[in-house]
């Protein structure tokens, strides 16, 4: 089961919806992990559409459990990467490379689709009109507000700042700009008072 | 009048402290004996002389204090000042807003003379005295919003219009209630507001920003907001929260009258006219609550509201585990009297304290 339903949340926080096919002069999906099935689900519903789109996909712990299934989706392009730091020159290229029409699609980790879509609004597409679908890990990319460092697919409340080490709880208070939910001090007013960490939304 | 500058930290030692001409136009926030949100905006005309409402942009004892330690901020963390590429323009339609208003408003403190694009700044309390193009990035110091607001108390949060929307995409700021603008630039108006409790609900931010988007150039607005702070720390960043939020466990019942500090915004809106951008001005001012006791009125009605207010707000606020000892002290200053309605502090006018 690759679906999760986010509770309710403040604004700031990002609202995902569900991949639908879109009339477009070109298609580009970018996702990770279980995100394969969003597109493997879009194909179901339009299967020429796929079939001309460009597919960025970083399977991370899935391994080739997907990898053979978008193949044979025989879409124009297709580059299976090692990693999204690894795949994003490739990204900000193809949007560099864009025409007015294109579709773009987010699909898989909130940390996948949050990066993706900064680099694509780099490039002049609104956000509004850019499609996400969240699969897999509720996982988060979350920013330390004190040293300003990245901790990718932080998956505990409270987290150990993977940069300045500081114990940091999780706020839905979420930056665009960032990609990154905002991880503030937890235990500042009360040195070494850490609570036991809890896995998100358990 | 002219303004004796104080000299005074506001970290460390803590030297900052009020005269008593500035605890009797304190901006105290309340306007009656309890405290909600709401869209409290008024016209910003002027005010009753000597209060911080009279002029455009005020300027007090702390000025010069504020400004060394606004550059102490800065350099040690330049993301305090942003401003995303498309806003360059709105910081030039703000240095033109405040060096216009300061120089007619404190005409012995600030000199503006233009010729042209050729303009000659001097601002005598920080012994500046500049000539640049005006529009001309190249001939100033720093960018043209960074510059002048490096010379005026309060941050300063300069806002997109478009898309029927409010944009955080620049600013200043090193005296901010806990927020981030390193973290919230380039967000819309519910956007940076997400975390405040109740007020979406309220549709608080709904009204207020129908109002804000319809601003018009020469008619500015202005509220109060509000907060609690330890120790008169300007600088209450998240950034730093790790090293300064455990100041607030240093409150005893001997020392609380000294240490806590009411902490008000004023905040201020303008339309700027190159750029159709929105100013916010949000001015920060501190009073120990001992200098508010001085106040019968105030000492009644402070006691009320923090007794009374809902714990969403004082959990938000940053208080709440601090509250308890806040209303042992208060209440002293309360002796059931009724109060005056407004924010004033009519000395004359109502009874001392019966206790």
């Amino acid at each position: 089961m690759s679906k999760f339903k986010f509770p309710e949340s403040i604004k700031s926080r990002p609202v995902y919806g569900t991949l639908e096919p879109r009339a477009g002069k070109a298609h580009l999906f970018v996702a990770d992990a279980e995100g394969a099935e969003a597109i493997l689900d879009v194909a179901k519903a339009d299967k020429d559409l796929v079939a001309n789109a460009h597919i960025i996909y970083i399977p991370k712990n899935t391994g080739d459990t997907y990898v053979k299934k978008l193949e044979a989706l025989k879409p124009q392009q297709m580059y299976v990467g090692p990693s999204y730091a690894a795949s994003v020159t490739r990204l900000q290229r193809t949007l560099a490379d864009a025409h007015m029409g294109l579709q773009v699609y987010l699909t898989g980790t909130e940390g996948l689709m949050g990066q993706a879509m900064l680099e694509a609004t780099n490039a002049g597409i609104p956000y509004t009109a850019i499609q996400t679908e969240h699969r897999g890990s509720v996982a988060r990319r979350m920013q330390c507000v004190h040293c300003k460092g990245i901790t990718e697919d932080v998956i505990m409340d409270p987290f150990v700042c993977s940069h300045c080490g500081l114990n940091l709880f999780v706020r839905d208070h979420y930056s665009r700009r960032l990609a990154a939910y905002q991880g503030v001090c937890i235990d500042a007013e009360d040195p070494g008072n850490v609570p036991e960490a809890v896995e998100l939304y358990k | 009048m002219t303004i004796q500058f104080n000299e005074e930290t506001f970290r460390d030692d803590y030297t900052f402290k009020n005269s008593d001409w500035a605890i009797k136009r304190f901006p105290f926030p309340f306007h009656e004996d309890s405290y909600m949100y709401a869209v409290n905006m008024e016209q910003h005309r002027g005010g009753p002389d000597g209060s911080v409402y009279e002029k455009r942009f005020d300027v007090d004892e702390h000025y010069v204090a504020e400004m060394k330690d606004r550059a102490m901020v800065l350099n040690d963390d330049p993301l305090r000042c942003q401003s995303l590429p498309h806003m360059t323009l709105a910081g030039w339609d703000l240095l033109e807003l405040i060096m216009v208003s300061k120089s007619e408003d404190y005409p012995d403190l600030f000199e503006l003379h233009r010729d042209g694009d050729q303009w000659h700044w001097i601002n005598k309390p920080l012994g500046i005295d500049d000539k640049f193009t005006f529009m001309d990035e190249t001939t100033l110091p720093y960018g043209p919003m960074e510059y002048i607001t490096r010379q005026t108390q309060g941050d300063f949060c300069v806002l997109d219009q478009r898309d029927d929307n409010l944009w955080m995409d620049a600013g200043i700021v090193t005296t901010q209630a806990d927020w981030s603008l390193d973290f919230d630039i380039g967000m819309n108006f519910f956007e940076w507001h997400a975390p405040v409790p109740l007020a979406h609900e309220k549709g608080i931010f709904v009204r207020a920003l129908k109002f804000l988007l319809n601003i018009q150039q020469g008619s500015p607005a202005r509220r109060l907001n509000w907060t609690m702070t330890v120790n008169p720390l300007l600088d209450t960043s998240p950034e730093n929260y790790h090293k300064w939020g455990v100041q607030k466990t240093t409150l005893t019942p001997e020392n609380i009258g000294e240490k806590q500090h009411l902490r008000v915004e004023l905040q201020t809106f303008f339309r700027l006219p190159r750029s159709n951008a929105l100013v916010f001005p949000i001015r920060c001012y501190l009073c120990s609550f001992q200098d508010l006791m001085t106040v019968p009125k105030w000492g009644r009605r402070l006691h009320r509201v923090i007794r009374d207010l809902p714990v969403e707000l004082a959990t938000y606020k940053g208080f709440i585990d601090n509250r308890p000892m806040m209303l042992d002290y208060l209440s002293k200053f309360d002796d059931g009297k009724p109060t005056s309605d407004g924010i004033w502090p009519d000395l004359e006018t109502e009874p001392a304290l019966e206790k």
